[in-house]
C-alpha cells in the first residue's frame, strides 16, 4: 500500500473535562475525496482543528506525507482550511485574499497575479480580483474562499461545513463545483459535515463519529447497506432495527429468530456469531415487500397498517408488527392489492437485504 | 424610521436645552464686543484676536497639546494589549478581577487617582512636570481605550485570524496584516477620546504640574479666578469645538466600524 498522505494515530484530545476526539486513527490517501460525519458535538470540527494545527493533541500524532507534524504551528503544515464563516479577510480585495498564501511565501507581484487569475478561473470567478468581500453574493464568496484556500497548492484541503452557509439550490451548485475542483486537481479533500446527504453525495469515504470516537469508516455505500452499529444503522438514512436471537451463526448464513419465527441472513459477515446470542438485524426501508397475504417462504414479519404516505413516486408505510416494534417500509407507489389503514399486513425481505449488527 | 411627535420632540428640545443652554450661552457671549462678560455690546471677534496676544495661554496651549498627544499615543498602546490580553487569550487565573480593574478607572474618582500618583511620584523622587502629567492622562486614557479595543476585538471574527495563520502566516504577519487592520477603527476612536480627556483634564493636572507645566484648562482656571473676562470665553468656546469635532471624528469613525 502506498503511503497515505494523512495518518492520524491515535490521537486524543480533551477540553477540559470533555474528551472531544477519543482515541481516533485514520488515514485518507493521495487525491481522496473523504468525509468526517457526524451529529453536532461529535468531535468532527475539533479533529479537523487537529490537523490543521488549531489545536494540538494530547496523545498520539498526525503525519502529513510520513512527516510528523504534530508539533507544527498552522502555518507550517501543507494543509488549508475553506472556513465555515469563509473567513475571506474585510479589508482586503478579492486577489489580495486569494493571493494571501503566495504573499507569505515571498512570491513575485507577477507571479501572484498569474496565480491569482488562474485560481479565479478554476472557481468561474474571472474578473472579480477588485471587488471587496462584503459585495459578493454567498455562492461567490464560498468560491473565492476555496480559490484561496487552493492557491497555496495544499495536498490536503479540510473544508468546515462549508454549505451550510447557503440555500439549497446554491448548495447543489457549489457541492457540484467542489467535485469538480476536486477531480480536476486531485488534490486531497477533507469536509466536515452533519449532513449525510452532503457527505453521501460527495465523498469516497465517510468516517462517522460519535462522542469523539469513530463508529465506522466506509464508502457511502457499504456505510448505508452494511453499518457496523445499531447506531451508525440509524444515522445514517432511515432504518428499521430489529432485535434478534442468533439460533445458528454460520460465517456467511446466519438463522435468527425474531418474533418466533426463523430467519435466515445472508451477510456477507466477516464474524462469525455464538447460538443464542443476541444482536440485532437492520433492514433498510426500501428492499422490503409488502403483501396482504403470508408469503409461504422466506423472511416474513407480520403487523398492522398504522400509517400510509403517499409521497408520489413511492409510498411510505408505517406497520406495528406483532411484538410492538414499528417497521417503516417504502414501496413504489404501484405496488399491487388495496392496502389500508387498520390492516393486516405481511412484510417480506430477502436474505441478503439484512445486515446483523452486534453492537 | 418612526417619528417621534410633538410631545417627544419637545421632551427632546428641553433635555438637550438643559445640557446646550449653558455652553450655548458661553459660546454666544464670547463674541461679545463688551469687556464686561454680562453686558451685551454687540458682535465682536476681538476677544479670539486677543487671545495671540496672549503668551501665556499660548504657551499652555503648546503644553496641553504636547500632553494630550504624548499620553494618548501611551495610553493607546497600553490600553490596546489590555484589551487584546482580555479579549483573546481565553480564561486565565484572574482574568474577571483584571477586567474589572480596566474598568474602576473610568468611575474612580479622579482626585484619588490624583493623590495616589502625587504619593508614587513624590516616593520614587520623580519631578513634577510634563512627564508626570503626561503618565496621569496616560493611565486614564488607556482604561478608555481598552474598553473600546476590548469591545472591537471581541466584535472580531476569530476565524479571520485563523485563515491567516493557516494560509501560512506567522503570529506576527497574522497581527499586522489581519487583526491590526482590522481593529485599527478602535484604536483611532480610542487615541481621540484619549487625546480630549487629556486636554480636558483639570483635576489630575493640577496635583501633578509643576513650574513650567501649566496646561490650558488650569491657566485658564487661574485666569478666571481674577475674574471671568470675555477672552476665558473666546478659549473656552474654541476648546469645546475642537474637542467636539474630534469626538464627532471618533464617532463617525465608529459608526463605519460598525459596517464592516
Amino acid at each position: 500500500m502506498p503511503q497515505p498522505l494523512l495518518q492520524i494515530e491515535r490521537v486524543s484530545k480533551a477540553f477540559g473535562k470533555t474528551l472531544a476526539v477519543d482515541d481516533v486513527s485514520l488515514e485518507i490517501a493521495g487525491g481522496e475525496f473523504f468525509a468526517l460525519l457526524g451529529p453536532s458535538g461529535c468531535g468532527k470540527t475539533s479533529l479537523m482543528r487537529l490537523i490543521a494545527g488549531f489545536e494540538s493533541p494530547d496523545a498520539g500524532r498526525i503525519f502529513i506525507d510520513g512527516r510528523d507534524v504534530s508539533a507544527d504551528p498552522p502555518h507550517k503544515r501543507a494543509v488549508n482550511m475553506m472556513f465555515q464563516s469563509y473567513a475571506l479577510f474585510p479589508h482586503m480585495n478579492v486577489a489580495a485574499n486569494i493571493g494571501y498564501a503566495l504573499k507569505r511565501r515571498g512570491l513575485s507581484a507577477g507571479m501572484i497575479g498569474q496565480r491569482v487569475r488562474d485560481m479565479l478561473a478554476l472557481v468561474r470567478m474571472e474578473g472579480f480580483e477588485e471587488r471587496r468581500p462584503d459585495s459578493l453574493s454567498g455562492g461567490q464568496k464560498a468560491r473565492v474562499a476555496l480559490a484561496r484556500a487552493l492557491a497555496g497548492e495544499p495536498k490536503l484541503l479540510l473544508l468546515d461545513e462549508p454549505l451550510s452557509a447557503l440555500d439549497r439550490k446554491l448548495r447543489e451548485e457549489i457541492q457540484f463545483e467542489l467535485m469538480q475542483v476536486q477531480r480536476d486537481l486531485g488534490v486531497s479533500f477533507l469536509i466536515v459535515t452533519h449532513d449525510q446527504d452532503e457527505a453521501m453525495a460527495m465523498a469516497s469515504r465517510i468516517a462517522v463519529m460519535r462522542d469523539g470516537g469513530l463508529a465506522q469508516i466506509a464508502a457511502p455505500r457499504r456505510l448505508y447497506e452494511k453499518p457496523a452499529s445499531r447506531w451508525v444503522a440509524r444515522f445514517i438514512g432511515d432504518a428499521n432495527v430489529l432485535e434478534a436471537c442468533v439460533r445458528e451463526g454460520a460465517a456467511s448464513q446466519i438463522q435468527l429468530e425474531i418474533e418466533g419465527a426463523l430467519h435466515l441472513v445472508v451477510d456477507g459477515a466477516d464474524e462469525a456469531f455464538h447460538p443464542g446470542a443476541s444482536v440485532a438485524i437492520c433492514v433498510r426501508p426500501e428492499r422490503m415487500n409488502l403483501h396482504a397475504e403470508r408469503p409461504l417462504t422466506g423472511n416474513v414479519l407480520a403487523g398492522e397498517i398504522v400509517e400510509i404516505v403517499y409521497l408520489g413516486a413511492s409510498i411510505s408505510w408505517r406497520i406495528r408488527c406483532d411484538n410492538g416494534a414499528v417497521v417503516r417500509v417504502i414501496t413504489s407507489s404501484g405496488i399491487d392489492g388495496s392496502f389500508e389503514r387498520g390492516a393486516r399486513a405481511f412484510i417480506s425481505y430477502a436474505p441478503d437485504a439484512a445486515r446483523v449488527l452486534c453492537r | 424610521m418612526p417619528r417621534i411627535g410633538a410631545s417627544g420632540f419637545a421632551a427632546l428640545l428641553l433635555g438637550f436645552a438643559f445640557l446646550y443652554a449653558p455652553i450655548g450661552l458661553l459660546a454666544i457671549y464670547s463674541f461679545n464686543a463688551s469687556k464686561l462678560v454680562t453686558v451685551w455690546g454687540g458682535f465682536s471677534t476681538k476677544w479670539y484676536w486677543a487671545l495671540l496676544d496672549n503668551r501665556l495661554l499660548l504657551e499652555s496651549l503648546w503644553v496641553s497639546l504636547r500632553v494630550a498627544f504624548a499620553s494618548a499615543s501611551i495610553a493607546t498602546v497600553l490600553g490596546s494589549l489590555a484589551a487584546l490580553v482580555l479579549a483573546r487569550h481565553g480564561r486565565f487565573r484572574g482574568r474577571t478581577l483584571f477586567g474589572a480593574m480596566i474598568y474602576a478607572p473610568l468611575v474612580m474618582p479622579e482626585i484619588v487617582l490624583g493623590i495616589a500618583l502625587l504619593l508614587l511620584f513624590v516616593a520614587l523622587g520623580l519631578e513634577r512636570g510634563l512627564l508626570s502629567i503626561i503618565i496621569a492622562h496616560a493611565t486614564l486614557g488607556m482604561c478608555f481605550v481598552a474598553v473600546l479595543v476590548h469591545v472591537r476585538v471581541k466584535m472580531l471574527d476569530r476565524s479571520l485570524e485563523d485563515a491567516a495563520h493557516d494560509l501560512g502566516a506567522g503570529p506576527f504577519t497574522v497581527f499586522f496584516t489581519i487583526t491590526l487592520p482590522l481593529i485599527a477603527p478602535a484604536l483611532l476612536a480610542g487615541f481621540l477620546l484619549a487625546f480630549t480627556i487629556s486636554l480636558d483634564d483639570f483635576v489630575l493636572a493640577s496635583f501633578l504640574s509643576g513650574p513650567g507645566s501649566t496646561t490650558l484648562p488650569m491657566r485658564v482656571y487661574a485666569q478666571v479666578r481674577l475674574g471671568v473676562t470675555p477672552e476665558v470665553n473666546a478659549v473656552s468656546t474654541l476648546l469645546l469645538a475642537f474637542v467636539g469635532l474630534v469626538l464627532l471624528t471618533g464617532a463617525a469613525i465608529a459608526q463605519r466600524m460598525r459596517a464592516v
